[in-house]
């Protein structure tokens, strides 16, 4: 059995706990005691959406707080599925679960068609070239299960996506509440002739990413027997074998692979995205922080990165604030350079910008104090992500993709 | 460069890799890190996930024990054998201790329970060790508040958890910085299941304590519940003990956990019974979650595990 990882996304109100609690309900990942107490308080029937609020806030309010993580089964497939709340901070919450979804399911309003927050999650699922997008078309019933409704916002999505570079996008009419579409097939739209939502879930392949040039980024040193040294991390992209001649970067030093291990002892050969270890060949200089990668086909180091920021932070940044920027397993001290254009979410325009405040996304120059070896995000997305952490608070102000 | 196809990666195999970078990440940004260990599945999982993290050298940190003194004898006999056959160092925080230094009040009654006490232990355990990190076999899947929570979860200052001031957790790279005084709990297996835990353990062999699998045993009934008979367990009227066959699903003190009728006495019997259940481990057999509609949340607001 393999696992998909999924992020949700929807408007207030468009029924997404309700999907997700069917999701659950329907799977049999609710058990008995935790229906017992949704039926407890349930006003009407049996309300499934009562089954993701986590937080005591979240019941007096009424409201998601932040991304909740849910596992579930079915006899084909594992999920885990990152639920991105659409109230408060839905860029930051659906950035950070779209960041390890393989798919993005969107949740749409029958009645109200895009909004601008739909546009906002089709536009960061591009933006993090999330590999497969489901757009769901929820509460057919409240429209007479129409086949043109439907018609028209899957023409709104393809145009939409058109001009942000949405991946492979398939559309279902649902009906969360009624069960329409959702794991059996509706008997009230007969016009739709595809899969039910979940089959569709069941069966939309997970690849690993196209294979290119080993990626290692070395998290520690490990000392194994007679002294030899071997470098752990989790192999971001490609593979690694005995014999493999590799690069360290950044300091350019050029070798052999000698060993390899997975979680399991030694191996013949290890894979994306195993956590492995490595012995290489000559005794050079390894640290947390380096990145092994293969020598034919390996990112140059640099000091200045352009890529996309989604901002996280609640202070606002500007040119010249100072950061530590995490890449991989490295850290180093980071400078916002520029701010060269920031999302207008209506025109998917990127006009210019002074700073970046929360929830925004932009077009940025930043300068390191140390040297990295970076991909672009779309050619691999482990080595071309990074973090920015503020040095006073700590905290993670910024996610980022080289461009 | 071309596509090639490679066999779809086993759902267990992509958790363990997970798990493994959580660690490794974990220790290798953490001074002081331990791995909380209750002796329950959970922490045996993460254990075994510790030793094939820093493979082939050996696990760079202690575990750490919150004994409160009302522990199945088994699942203490178990934790020495571990440790000594698989070269680990353990540290033990008493909650016995805590009474007898005054640091806590040993509550009353027929239903008194160590299980509220042990944060204090907890807390006072980390600052005599100056520990700044601490692993622990939490899941998403046991209880609500837990849906929420982040892999790596800070701790202030009083072992606070606030779950409207989490940092956002991207991709795979995460933030493991703190303050002086401040804390990480880190949950490398936040995404599993407990059906997960149950095949992984049936996968590596894992040797568990013996109260897992189906035994007879002196129990009796409350709320709804077995629970075992013992000397830290006042029997309140009408409840009778008798012999009944059960296995326990999760392992906590002896005055909170519930057994459950069960017959599976091997581990592949286990995990099918596991499989086919309606109910969540932590319902069927924790009373210290059945408190309150929102126990867990307070008691990890307040530094638990």
């Amino acid at each position: 059995m393999d696992l998909l990882r999924l992020a949700t996304a929807g408007s207030v109100d468009d029924g997404k706990s309700t999907l997700i609690g069917r999701l659950l309900y329907d799977s049999k990942a609710v058990l008995a005691d935790q229906l017992a107490h949704v039926e407890e308080r349930s006003v009407d029937g049996l309300d499934l959406a009562l089954l993701t609020d986590g937080l005591r806030a979240e019941r007096e309010q009424g409201i998601t707080i932040d991304v909740a993580y849910r596992s579930f089964a079915t006899p084909r497939r594992r999920f885990i599925l990152a639920d991105c709340p659409g109230h408060a901070q839905y860029t930051r919450n659906m950035v950070t679960g779209a960041s390890t979804a393989d798919l993005a399911l969107l949740l749409v309003d029958a009645r109200q068609g895009l909004t601008e927050q739909s546009r906002r999650h089709a536009a960061i699922a591009a933006l993090l070239e999330v590999e497969h997008v489901i757009v769901a078309v929820n509460k057919m019933d409240l429209v007479g299960y129409a086949e043109d409704v439907f018609d028209g916002i899957v023409r709104d999505v393809i145009e939409l996506g058109a001009a942000i570079g949405l991946h492979k996008t398939d559309f279902i009419p649902i009906s969360a509440l009624k069960g329409d579409n959702v794991v059996e097939r509706s008997a009230q739209m007969p016009w739709y002739d595809g899969p039910p939502l979940l089959e569709r879930l069941e069966t939309v392949p997970v690849e690993p990413p196209a294979v290119h040039g080993a990626r290692l980024p070395v998290q520690l040193v490990l000392r194994g027997e007679g002294g030899t040294r071997w470098a752990a991390g989790r192999l971001a992209a490609g593979s690694l074998k005995a014999g493999d001649e590799v690069v360290v970067l950044p300091s350019g030093t050029r070798t052999r692979v000698a060993e390899v291990r997975d979680a399991d002892g030694l191996a013949e050969v290890v894979d994306a995205p195993l956590s492995v270890s490595v012995r290489l060949e000559d005794e050079v200089d390894l640290a947390r922080g380096e990145l092994i990668a293969a020598a034919d086909d390996a990112p140059s180091p640099t000091r200045e990165l352009t890529a996309t920021v989604c901002w996280l932070g609640d202070r606002p940044a500007r040119p010249g604030d100072r950061f530590q920027l995490k890449h991989g397993t490295r850290s180093v001290p980071a400078k916002l350079d520029s701010v060269d254009g920031r999302i207008d979410f209506e025109s998917l325009e990127w006009p210019g910008a002074e700073e970046l405040r929360l929830n925004d996304i932009a077009h940025v120059k930043i300068r390191l104090g140390g040297e990295i070896a970076a991909d672009a995000y779309a050619r691999c997305h482990a080595t071309g992500a990074f973090i920015l952490v503020d040095e006073s608070s700590l905290d993670t102000v910024a996610a980022g993709m080289v461009s | 460069m071309t596509a090639i196809s490679t066999p779809a990666l086993s759902h267990l195999r992509a958790l363990e890799a997970e798990a493994i970078h959580v660690i490794r990440e974990v220790a290798a940004e953490r001074e002081r890190p331990a791995l909380l260990f209750s002796g329950g599945k959970d922490s045996i999982v993460l254990v075994r996930l510790a030793q094939k993290a820093f493979a082939p050298g050996k696990v760079p940190f202690p575990l750490l024990h919150i004994d409160t003194g009302h522990n199945f004898p088994e699942v203490i006999a178990f934790r020495d054998k571990l440790v000594q056959e698989s070269d680990l160092t353990l540290l033990v925080g008493s909650v016995q201790k805590s009474i007898d230094d005054g640091r806590v009040r040993e509550e009353t009654g027929p239903r008194a329970s160590r299980n509220r006490l042990q944060t204090v232990t907890l807390l006072d355990a980390i600052a005599e060790h100056r520990l700044d990190a601490c692993f622990g076999g939490a899941r998403r899947d046991e209880e609500r508040s837990r849906a929420k929570e982040r892999v790596l979860s800070l701790r202030d200052d009083f072992g606070q958890w606030d779950p409207r001031r989490q940092r956002p957790e991207l991709w795979d790279l995460y933030n493991a910085r703190v303050r002086p005084g401040e804390h990480l709990r880190a949950f490398p297996i936040s995404n599993w299941t407990e059906l997960d835990v149950w095949q992984y353990i049936a996968q590596e062999e894992l040797e568990l304590p013996s109260i897992y699998m189906a035994h007879e045993r002196e129990v009796f009934e409350r709320d709804g519940m077995l629970y075992a008979t013992s000397d830290f367990i006042t029997l309140m009227d009408g409840e009778e003990p008798f012999t009944a066959s059960v296995r326990y699903r999760t392992v906590g003190d002896m005055s909170c956990t519930g057994a459950v009728r069960s017959t599976a006495g091997t581990l592949p019997d286990v995990v099918a019974e596991i499989a086919a259940t309606n109910i969540t481990e932590r319902g069927e057999t924790r009373a210290d979650d059945r408190a309150t509609e929102a126990a867990m949340e307070d008691r990890k607001r307040e530094g638990y595990f």
